[in-house]
């Protein structure tokens, strides 16, 4: 009783937000994983039970072999967006790291883009990237013309290959500073002792990051890559405003949008779970972890 | 290595000593020009931004696309302002109620998981936070019936609840962590030997302290409330939905009007920028919480 006393109050607190996300999280998961067993093609037909039918469909029976186009332009993405990102922030950081002048300055303009849509910079970025070349060039392809570096031109996302690799860059644009500033907090977070003892010891410079500074960051370096990778899983707002709906560009989100459209709930309910479960193999057992080392406290 | 999720507020601690700092003047130069030339690329859709919005229709061209506009007009900031204006006092009434309800549950919540704890606590907030990382189409296709079936109208209002409900997982994080980190366990303790209860301590002991997880929170959900478009896709449309919607569909078009775009998507983007510019110090604070780190 008198524990019930103790904790009563605080569960009573948190239920409404539990209750909320046990339905609109958890619950309608369940749900929509029901949607993805059942054979609701349409939006009167019945929704009975399947299997995993709708499935083994997206893998080997779509046409065109269009989901696993989509996830192959979201491995592509994924792979550039996080490379680029990681490399862009951790070598910003880097600069910035051992005390620059106006490093505020740097910082807080590195950043900005962060601060804006994804909606708003795919309008500057369609237009950046604009594919003609030669004496049709726009955007970038403009600025390789007039610098004589017109072997550098490229179609950008039009290509039918590795379109997506440019598909990255505003995300890489709008999300670089955001990981240069949670690198430079784990930086900054770094006991002075340690640099100290490595450079008394002689380390040189290179030594010192390559042996002291960068195994100090590979925490960090786990969060950011969970952020990253989370963040291009759901990647749907930046591809809308740049390309809009195109085969050339799709990713299983924008697959999702397309495939409503038809009321193919069935269907764009497989898709979502696949998306969630390429989420959950990630996020989870970092979860997990991250609770076990918390309690082992 | 902790795992404690980052303290919610971290004030960018300043350099350590300036020992460290005994480059070569070599060195320094080549650490100036790069910074500088990252600035230029960065700056780079900024000044495409600005220049093309005050450029007119026949200046649009292939030449001199780069260039400053000959004679600089506001026409398009017109046009835009006409499509986008309605859409941007809407989507304050979308921005405002989602940062301030959010903020509330979140500081609730962190409370009680940080300093009135239970036992499985613990896996309580592990299950609150895995919400945060769900792709939403996962929950979409329900949640949108779900929503009529409450009586909620698309536009704004359904929007502010989504966002207040999906929003929990990440304020609570950021409060959890924050108390966490600065309300030692002990003022807790003192607060109920004195026989203050839940509420008293709260009130009494917990929300004098919590103005800069509130103004994380606040920044962080009005932010993400104002860019989202997903949600706004799903359950609005441009006659009731955000400045992002409209914005898609100005900019959208097959041949679009890239002056009256440009200037919509300044329009779109200057309110989270003044939130940024001026709370700038506590975004990056609220940039950290973001991480859970380990």
């Amino acid at each position: 009783m008198s524990k019930l006393r103790r904790w009563g109050p605080g569960l009573l607190l948190l239920s409404p937000s539990l209750v909320v996300l046990a339905i609109f999280v958890y619950g309608l998961i369940i749900w929509t994983t029901k949607l993805s067993l059942s054979g609701k093609h349409s939006a009167i037909d019945e929704s009975k039970f399947v299997g995993l039918k709708n499935f083994t469909d997206l893998f080997t029976n779509d046409i065109n072999d269009r989901f696993v186009h989509s996830l192959k332009n979201l491995l592509i993405f994924t792979v550039v967006f996080m490379v680029g990102t990681l490399i862009l922030g951790l070598f910003w950081a880097f600069l910035l790291e051992r005390g620059v002048r106006a490093e505020g300055i740097f910082r807080s303009i590195y950043l900005f883009p962060m601060a804006i849509s994804f909606v708003a910079s795919g309008v500057v970025w369609r237009w950046l990237m604009n594919s003609g070349t030669g004496d049709q060039a726009g955007g970038i392809n403009a600025i390789f013309g007039k610098l004589h570096l017109g072997f550098l031109e490229s179609t950008w996302w039009t290509h039918p290959k590795w379109g997506m690799a440019a598909m990255a860059m505003p995300a890489i644009w709008q999300l670089s500073g955001y990981v240069m500033a949670l690198f430079l907090a784990g930086f900054r977070g770094i006991p002075a002792e340690l640099r100290e003892a490595a450079l008394v010891d002689g380390a040189s410079t290179f030594q010192l990051y390559r042996r002291v500074l960068f195994p100090q960051l590979t925490p960090t370096a786990l969060s950011v890559m969970i952020i990253l990778g989370h963040m291009s899983m759901k990647m749907f707002d930046l591809i809308m405003s740049v390309s809009g709906a195109q085969w050339i560009t799709e990713v299983p989100a924008v697959y999702v949008w397309q495939t409503l459209l038809t009321s193919d709930y069935a269907k764009a309910a497989a898709i979502s779970i696949v998306l969630l479960l390429l989420v959950a193999i990630v996020i989870v057992p970092y979860l997990i972890y991250n609770n076990r080392v918390e309690r082992s406290q | 290595m902790t795992t404690t999720i980052e303290p919610a507020v971290t004030v960018t601690p300043k350099r350590t000593t300036s020992t460290v700092n005994r480059r070569s003047p070599v060195g320094r130069f080549i650490t100036y020009l790069l910074l500088l030339v990252f600035l230029l690329i960065v700056l780079m859709p900024a000044y495409v931004l600005i220049v093309t919005s005050f450029k007119s229709g026949r200046e649009i061209g292939v030449n001199g696309q780069w260039s400053l506009p000959s004679e600089w007009t506001f026409a398009s900031w017109n046009k835009a302002w006409t499509a986008l204006g309605p859409s941007f006092f809407r989507t304050f009434e979308l921005a405002i109620p989602v940062a301030v309800i959010s903020s509330i549950l979140g500081a609730a919540n962190g409370f009680v998981l940080s300093r009135w704890r239970f036992p499985g606590a613990d896996i309580v907030f592990t299950l609150i936070l895995f919400g945060m990382f769900i792709p939403y189409q996962a929950v979409m296709i329900p949640l949108r019936q779900i929503v009529q079936e409450i009586g909620l109208p698309p536009g704004i209002s359904t929007l502010v609840f989504v966002h207040c409900v999906y929003g929990i997982p990440i304020c609570t994080l950021i409060f959890r962590n924050y108390y966490a980190t600065t309300v030692p366990i002990e003022i807790i303790e003192a607060s109920r030997v004195d026989g203050a209860g839940l509420l008293r301590t709260f009130w009494s002991v917990i929300l004098p302290v919590s103005a800069p997880g509130f103004v994380v929170t606040v920044i962080w959900q009005f932010t993400s409330a104002w860019n989202d478009y997903l949600f706004a896709i799903f359950m609005s449309n441009t006659r009731n939905g955000p400045i992002t919607i409209a914005l898609n569909a100005l900019a959208g078009a097959q041949s679009p009007d890239y002056a009256a775009s440009m200037a919509g998507a300044l329009i779109a983007s200057l309110p989270t920028l003044v939130v940024y510019i001026v709370l700038g110090r506590w975004f990056i604070g609220g940039l950290m919480a973001g991480s859970v780190k380990s």
